[in-house]
């Protein structure tokens, strides 16, 4: 059976995520381009992935734990506590950097092979979910360090892991999309991820906020994804905040389906404007 | 009409392109300046509020990339598509393959499409040249068990056997275009556009995959829609072809109409004075501004003979100020087909051009002993200076070369055996004992 392609002004894809599906394995080996070409001709090579989180987690514990005495999570290790904030931050915000910065970085595929151009950032996510993974095997490490066993609720780490990606891929396919029209997006980024750092509860715990800010506190999704990191590995020693997790859950799923289709709409005059 | 493959009807594409008004005053007022950054500054957030592309300059213009192009394929049927530099050949190749979107008009494909629009895309340099046939191969939409299925032969085709599992930024480049082409090659789709991608490698390798082009064309039965400029290719691959002139179709059907008519336009494109031509490259600052052709004891001919001194007067003019030196200048002869038949370099020869003084400058070319057989050749003109390309026309001028005494037989080979005349001697050679045929060398050779 021959496909019938009709290529017209103004007409929308029907067949987009038919070609998506079709164009899986192009996902798959970009993907995995994008992780083995990290580290090529490094000597330290995945090490790299675990070296930022860490030191970051050793500063945060002294300035936050230590020097501002902030309080923990219940009974778990002020470390512990910020590593298990770290892990989801890390994966959000060099998913977010490297997918908003992945439709420039492949400029010239952009104008000589048709491929759903979706795939781009989202492969560049999985990049930043393969460093994940080995953040959260030295996590099970700490874990195991301090003495402090990981209960059932680390089951459910999964669900929070996906609305991190789903936060992760919405945002930063959104700006992938307008930074290849307006350039100005490539100095947004860090500035939203470093401004982020300090807003999301990653070296504090989410209980130091004020009751009437609560609920707003959790408009940004992170809140929501990193107290349920920590609700999953340190287990009932942090509590749950349900209105709050769902309010995060909403805004991820939110601008997930609000970044796809800006992309969607802008994705036809990338080959033009990149 | 289940047979028909690509159908399009009135395609068009339009872009924007912007313009920086010419300055006015012969000095800039900071006043000025600011005012205009300002006015643009201003312009660009209405631009972006509105949603539209963000131009460079102050006035804006469309313009028609493609205007109405319309045809139809049949399966299996092989289209060149000819014309000259910026007609719209590769934004149709682009519409076609899903690359860019159209303006106006639609398309219609019937079946897989798969379109080379360059050599290598989405190879990465840290990656070895196996996992790039596997990313490349991916790209060009084949699946991976298909390329696992073909992988021998597409090394094999390659020639880069023992460097497969080399990272690619080793490789020379002649390898890179090689490794890329024999992954496209192995390409299995209903409809092929390809862009000109076999004007890479040597010549050889250019044999190897005009084979294999014809091969996909005629043994596969695939539709195919082929760009180039060489009219051999075209004329030897192509049951029929489209010319493209300023985005409009201006002929269209059996190569046998539609290539006399790309070489009769090109004939009306070198017929503009050089000095007056405006599709040149470079800085500018020395101009070619004219060419004539000169005979044996430098009278000036209408066209060379072959066998006889021929010489091309280059007139160049030195816009700058000062003295011009390092020049390099490298006449490109083609034949009708579009095929290089010769280069004349001032850097292959180990020429060196004094100095140029501002004005108007001729240089000459001799060719002792014109070796080309009689027909029409095209030239294209290039020179640079230390380097830095200073004036670039292709397709510069015409040149007829006419039939001659080389041999001083009176005798020369019929049209359409060989490009070239060469001196020869037969000697006949009875196994030890060497003994001339006839009484003396044959008269014109040494």
């Amino acid at each position: 059976m021959t496909q019938e392609l009709i290529i017209e002004a103004g007409r929308t894809e029907r067949g987009y995520w038919r070609d998506i599906w079709q164009y899986r394995e192009l996902f798959q080996i970009m993907a995995w381009r994008d992780v083995v070409v990290r580290y090529k001709q490094t000597v330290i090579g995945a090490a790299w992935a675990l070296i930022r989180p860490f030191l970051m987690m050793v500063v945060f514990t002294v300035v936050f734990g230590k020097l501002a005495r902030l309080p923990s999570d219940g009974a778990a290790p002020y470390a512990l506590m910020v590593f298990a904030g770290m892990l989801p931050w890390a994966l959000f915000s060099t998913g977010l950097t490297d997918a908003a910065n992945s439709l420039l970085g492949n400029a010239s595929l952009l104008t000589k092979v048709y491929f759903p151009r979706l795939i781009v950032p989202v492969a560049a996510v999985m990049a930043a979910f393969a460093d994940f993974l080995i953040n959260l095997a030295l996590l099970l490490v700490l874990m195991g360090w301090y003495r402090f066993p990981p209960s059932w609720q680390i089951m459910l780490l999964p669900i929070f892991t996906a609305i991190a990606f789903i936060a992760s891929v919405g945002i930063g396919v959104w700006i992938a999309a307008l930074n290849v029209k307006y350039r100005d997006f490539r100095y947004v980024v860090p500035f939203i991820v470093q401004l982020g750092l300090y807003v999301s509860p990653v070296g504090f715990s989410s209980n130091i906020i004020p009751e009437q800010w609560r609920l707003t506190y959790y408009l940004n999704p992170m809140v929501g994804v990193i107290d349920g990191f920590r609700w999953c590995l340190l287990g009932s020693e942090s509590a749950l905040y349900l209105p709050g997790l769902s309010l995060s859950t909403a805004i991820a799923l939110l601008f997930l389906w609000v970044g796809i289709r800006q992309f969607r709409k802008m994705e036809e005059s990338f080959a033009d404007l990149i | 009409m289940s047979d028909i493959a690509v159908i399009v009807e009135n395609l068009s594409k339009r872009y924007f392109i912007g313009h920086q008004s010419v300055q006015r005053e012969r000095y800039t007022a900071l006043r000025d300046v600011i005012g205009r950054n300002a006015l643009n500054m201003v312009r660009k957030a209405r631009d972006l509020v509105q949603g539209k592309q963000i131009l460079h300059g102050d006035a804006v213009e469309e313009f028609w990339a493609l205007r109405d192009v319309s045809f139809e394929l049949k399966r299996g049927e092989v289209l060149g598509i000819v014309g000259r530099n910026g007609a719209g050949k590769s934004t149709l190749l682009k519409i076609l393959g899903r690359i860019t979107k159209p303006t106006e008009g639609r398309a219609i494909l019937r079946g897989r499409v798969a379109s080379l629009l360059e050599v290598g895309t989405g190879f990465h340099p840290e990656l070895t040249g196996r996992e790039n046939i596997f990313l490349n191969g991916a790209m060009l939409g084949m699946k991976q068990n298909e390329i696992f299925r073909k992988f021998d032969e597409i090394v094999a085709f390659s020639g880069v056997e023992r460097f497969i599992d080399t990272p690619v930024k080793r490789f020379s480049s002649g390898m890179y275009v090689r490794l890329a082409f024999a992954v496209a090659a192995h390409l299995e789709p209903e409809i092929l556009v390809v862009d000109e991608v076999l004007a890479v490698g040597d010549a050889e390798f250019q044999k190897k995959c005009l084979g294999k082009m014809q091969d996909v064309a005629s043994k596969h039965g695939r539709t195919v829609l082929f760009v180039s400029h060489n009219m051999a290719a075209v004329e030897s691959m192509c049951g029929s072809a489209l010319l493209l002139a300023d985005g409009r179709c201006t002929a269209q059907g059996g190569t046998a109409k539609v290539v006399p008519e790309y070489l009769r336009e090109m004939c009306r494109v070198s017929a503009v004075p050089l000095d007056e031509r405006t599709d040149r490259e470079g800085s500018g600052d020395l101009r070619t501004v004219s060419l004539s052709l000169e005979g044996p004891g430098g009278s000036t001919v209408s066209a060379f003979q072959c066998g006889a001194e021929a010489t091309l007067l280059v007139v160049t003019e030195n816009r700058t100020r000062r003295e011009v030196r390092g020049l390099r200048m490298s006449l490109g002869i083609d034949n009708e087909m579009g095929q290089r038949v010769a280069v004349l370099d001032t850097a292959l020869c180990g020429a060196q051009i004094p100095s140029i003084r501002p004005g108007r400058e001729g240089i000459r070319v001799v060719i002792p002993r014109m070796t080309l057989i009689p027909g029409r050749y095209r030239l294209t003109i290039y020179l640079d200076v230390n380097g830095i390309i200073a004036d670039w026309i292709k397709n510069a001028a015409i040149f007829d070369v006419e039939a001659g005494d080389y041999y001083g037989t009176g005798r020369l080979p019929s049209v359409g055996e060989g490009m070239f005349l060469m001196d020869c001697r037969f000697i006949a050679d009875r196994l030890g004992q060497l003994e001339a045929v006839g009484a003396a060398p044959l008269a014109g050779c040494w």
